[in-house]
């Protein structure tokens, strides 16, 4: 135990010493919440559009000012053949094109049906449908507007968004940096500290010392451990008070599945340290074997119910997958532990067998 | 005639001075010993020679050229032995040589027959293509002495070149300095042996920054009446 | 200029013969090219739905009829109380919960208001939108039907505006014709930044950097010689890239892929600068790999792979010019999409030529050969 503490806080001055690392390892959970709470959303508005206004009459400027006044359209050509509309799509300067058909008004108010065309730039598949839903809607609204009244006979809709009624994209993306973030610290900077000592051949020195091995691999990792969890409060703070994400369950539940996935995660690091032979090799296993797949697989930024049949299995053995469904869980339904028994599970199993793993590895190339 | 002239070279890190106004010479064939304790100022002084590190002070001539203005042309009449083992394990013998000779800029056909010649030298023929981390440290050494003289220097700087190595090889490996001498190059060595020193022809003692001893081994030993350069190194130092 | 050419011989000899990284920047990049485009699918095909239906009549029949037919609606559950319904929701099987209100079909055949009642896992906001976007759809095609079963005399009649949309260039909505030249875009540089990042340092790690610095060599020799190895591994992967991307996604190519080629080239020597200036500025090669990662991630993010840069704010979509992905990303869909020429990406070009000339000047000066 005494040796133990000597060198666990040896390798905290390691790490302490080492700013850059540091304001690295704090810097970037920061950026990354940031970035994500205003810069990368999926809300939508300000969408480059050209109208090609063959009517010209009454209503259909007060059509396209509707648009443009809706904020999620910006008008910023007004051409005068598909041609320049194709040209204006191949610079980028355009993603949807709308015609307004000659004799609008009229046809409207007379025949009672007319026709808008909607051209999407399909190059970008999800951005098309979105244009052309809202596009849609703010048609429909200013054709009941026009109309004269609501239809009879309807079924209509009464839509709850539950558990995130604003649709604010940090209740999804919280808890996916919190997995990013605990994943870096604990798997890729572990496995990159152990490799370090093989590739400068400290690891024979501290193996032939009297430190028992187990006392080497856990001082290695205890200061990771502290990283990482705060790491993980500062995330949490930054999403409650920045951007008013909350954490309905229990507190210490939450602190708990934080423990439970720090220890699966240096598993792995420790794994795939006594498998890599110099730090790139390392760096370029878990950067691919973990990192990538976690990030894309584990429903963070991809739905999983939407991926093909052989991803989805994929997504069913990464840890972060199971850790998400239990941070959304606790944070933002509120749950408690019997809903959650089967994730958590999952999650243990996996810690289990991989620390025996990283263990039987380790034993072999110490004899 | 001197490849080496150093008057008053000296190195300051803000208040601190690392090497204070130094000045000596050394000759052209000549082993020349650079000796101190750790912290002395040796290495600075020979970071400055090679120019990995900018002179604060002083005028100095190292193969002819000034030390402050033409670095860069110093650097193509000296080779450099780190006493960090520093050429490339994860290429070959061959492969090594090949690249130095390439980077001092010689010709193909030169590069050819300096390879053979280095080889020869240290009897690699058999492991030219092996890859330079499998080989014993011993012919590390003297292979990485062979390539710091792979562009035929004027000057050979090597820093603590025997360290970690066993007596035979460190034998061998001063038949080589001896060899490269008595061709006409300059030796500059460091070293912590006292046993290596009593080799060199003549040797300079840094202590504190400052030069405090300079001649042969001979003359150091009568000056300061001792039976050894261990003797010598030690009255200097306390 | 032969010095040069040593130096590449060098690095190239380092690179080819490492056994374990050989497969790691070959097979492993494209290996992710193929998952990652199967698995980058913003399309939502599959919302799994409960639906309680307190009313049991023909009409409600009709309608979940409706809903289970369409493709994109899975049904996990009818449980007989909106409770149970709401466990499905906490549960996380449920994306969605339906509940049909009693008399339903009555009050409907009065031609009174009759309201569904939907419950949507909002979390994922875009996902839940696009989810109730299908449902509602459902509903609206199920108005119309049953419309036709009303009696034209008892109908209110207004005039209507249609609409027909089209898509041009990927008229299918094709998302893998869309992210896979994105992802290969993405992958090239991830690839060359980190390694360029991880290279000189690596040498200072190991000490030979000492051997090279007492050298006559020139910092942009050096810094030239370590880039060629590099711009070959990406124009390499980037062929390689390619042909994976034909074969397997059937990627259209409308337009010149020498302006494709001709560009990755410019990118790759811009991001070099910025890896091998990275490398010269930290200590050790776990920094290296942080900060490049950390930059890596920014570029990823802001690069407009994944989320359209035009929803970004003002200020945000002015940080996505120094980024070199968001160029690579762009210039690569609207070549091989839409067919643009090099008129239409000049803009690119000269921003990237610009990034190429300030990071490789940072990347000569900072590697230092006195300290």
């Amino acid at each position: 135990m005494q040796s133990y503490l000597a060198f666990v806080r040896k390798e905290f001055y390691h790490i302490l010493r080492d700013t850059r690392t540091l304001v690295i390892l704090f810097g970037m959970p920061i950026a990354q919440v940031l970035i994500f709470g205003y810069a990368v959303t999926n809300e939508f508005r300000d969408a480059p559009v050209a109208v090609i206004d063959n009517a010209r009459d009454e209503l259909s400027r007060e059509l396209v000012h509707e648009l443009v006044s809706s904020g999620y359209f910006k008008l910023v050509d007004q051409p005068a053949t598909a041609d320049e509309l194709d040209a204006l799509f191949r610079a980028g300067e355009v993603k949807l094109g709308v015609f307004i058909p000659p004799d609008f008004e009229s046809d409207f108010f007379r025949r009672k049906q007319t026709t808008l065309q909607f051209l999407a730039d399909g190059s970008d598949p999800n951005y098309a449908t979105t244009l052309l839903n809202y596009g849609s809607q703010i048609v429909g609204n200013f054709q009941q507007r026009h109309a004269g009244g609501p239809e009879n006979y309807q079924v209509g809709v009464e839509m709850q968004l539950m558990y995130n009624p604003e649709l604010i994209s940090a209740y999804n993306f919280i808890p996916g940096v919190v997995a990013i973030i605990l994943l870096l610290i604990s798997a890729m900077m572990t496995s990159l500290t152990i490799a370090k000592e093989k590739e400068m051949g400290t690891m024979d020195l501290l193996l032939v010392s009297p430190l028992s091995p187990l006392t080497i691999i856990l001082g290695k990792v205890t200061p990771y451990v502290l990283l990482s969890m705060s790491n993980a409060l500062l995330i949490l703070l930054l999403g409650y008070f920045v951007f008013d994400v909350p954490v309905l369950g229990s507190f210490w539940l939450l602190t708990g599945f934080c423990l439970l996935y720090v220890l699966t995660a240096l598993s792995l690091g420790i794994l795939i340290s006594t498998k890599a032979s110099s730090q790139q090799a390392a760096m370029m296993g878990s950067l691919f074997s973990l990192l990538m797949p976690s990030m894309l697989l584990s429903g963070f930024i991809f739905p999983i119910t939407s991926m093909p049949w052989m991803l989805q299995k994929v997504s069913g053995v990464i840890p972060a997958t199971y850790f998400i469904e239990l941070l959304k869980g606790v944070m933002l339904k509120g749950l408690g532990m019997q809903y959650l028994w089967f994730p958590t599970l999952v999650l243990a199993t996996m810690t289990v067998v991989l620390l025996s793993l990283s263990w039987f590895n380790f034993k072999i190339r110490t004899k | 005639m001197n490849v080496i002239t150093a008057t008053n070279l000296t190195k300051t890190f803000g208040n601190f001075t690392a090497v204070d106004a130094i000045s000596f010479a050394v000759k052209r064939g000549e082993v020349f010993g650079f000796l101190g304790a750790n912290g002395a100022g040796k290495t600075t002084a020979i970071k400055m020679l090679i120019g990995l590190s900018k002179p604060s002070g002083g005028s100095t001539t190292v193969a002819g050229f000034d030390l402050t203005t033409q670095s860069e042309k110093i650097k193509e009449r000296i080779g450099y032995m780190s006493q960090k083992f520093s050429l490339y394990e994860d290429l070959s013998v061959r492969q090594n040589i090949n690249f130095y000779g390439g980077v001092y800029g010689l010709s193909r056909k030169t590069i050819r027959s300096q390879t053979a010649r280095i080889l020869d030298e240290v009897e690699l023929q058999a492991n030219a293509n092996d890859k330079v981390g499998s080989l014993p440290l011993g012919w590390k050494q003297r292979l990485s002495f062979a390539v710091a003289s792979v562009h035929d220097p004027d000057i050979v700087f090597l820093d603590e070149p025997t360290g970690g190595v066993d007596p035979a090889t460190r034998r061998q490996f001063w038949e080589m300095i001896y060899a490269a001498a008595a061709g006409g190059r300059t030796i500059f060595v460091t070293t912590h042996y006292m046993d290596e020193a009593e080799y060199c022809d003549r040797i300079s003692i840094m202590v504190a920054g400052k030069i405090a001893a300079l001649g042969t081994p001979g003359e150091l030993k009568q000056q300061y009446q001792a039976n050894s350069m261990g003797e010598v190194f030690l009255r200097l130092v306390r | 200029m032969r010095r040069l050419l040593y130096i590449v011989q060098k690095e190239f000899i380092q690179i080819l013969g490492n056994k374990a990284m050989l497969p790691l920047m070959t097979v492993l990049p494209i290996i992710q090219l193929i998952l990652l485009s199967f698995a980058a699918d913003n399309e939502v095909k599959n919302v799994n739905i409960s639906i309680t239906d307190l009313d049991h009549s023909q009409l409600s029949r009709q309608l979940i009829g409706q809903i289970t037919a369409s493709e994109r609606f899975t049904l996990i559950g009818a449980p007989p109380a909106t409770r149970l319904a709401d466990e499905d929701l906490l549960a996380g099987t449920a994306d969605i919960v339906l509940n049909i209100p009693p008399a339903f079909e009555q009050n409907f055949l009065k031609g009174w208001p009759v309201k569904l009642q939907l419950l949507v896992n909002a979390i994922n906001g875009q996902a839940a939108t696009v989810g109730a976007g299908y449902l509602n759809a459902i509903i609206r095609d199920f108005n119309q039907d049953i419309r036709l079963e009303v009696p034209p005399g008892r109908q209110f009649k207004a005039p209507q505006i249609a609409i027909s949309a089209a898509n041009w260039y990927n008229p299918e909505l094709n998302y893998k014709h869309f992210m896979v030249p994105g992802i290969l875009g993405e992958l090239v540089i991830i690839l060359v930044i980190l390694l360029s990042a991880m290279n000189t340092v690596r040498e200072r790690e190991i000490g030979t950097i000492e051997q090279i610095n007492v050298t006559p060599i020139r910092s942009w020799q050096f810094i030239l010689g370590k880039m060629i190895p590099f711009v070959f591994i990406g124009m390499l992967l980037l062929t390689v890239g390619l042909t994976t991307g034909k074969l397997i996604f059937d990627v259209p190519m409308v337009g010149n892929l020498g302006v494709v080629f001709l560009y990755c080239l410019l990118n790759l020597v811009a991001v070099l600068g910025i890896g091998l200036f990275i490398s010269n500025l930290v200590d050790t090669q776990q920094q290296a790999m942080l900060v490049a990662f950390f930059f890596v991630m920014v570029f990823i993010l802001m690069s407009g792979l994944f989320t359209p840069i035009e929803s970004m704010p003002e200020w945000a979509q002015m940080l996505t010019i120094p980024n070199p992905i968001a160029h690579f990303v762009a210039v690569m869909r609207k070549v091989l999409l839409k067919g643009s020429g090099l008129a239409d990406v000049a803009w690119n070009f000269r921003i990237t030529a610009i990034l190429a000339l300030v990071f490789n000047g940072l990347a000569v000066l900072s590697y230092r050969k006195v300290r």
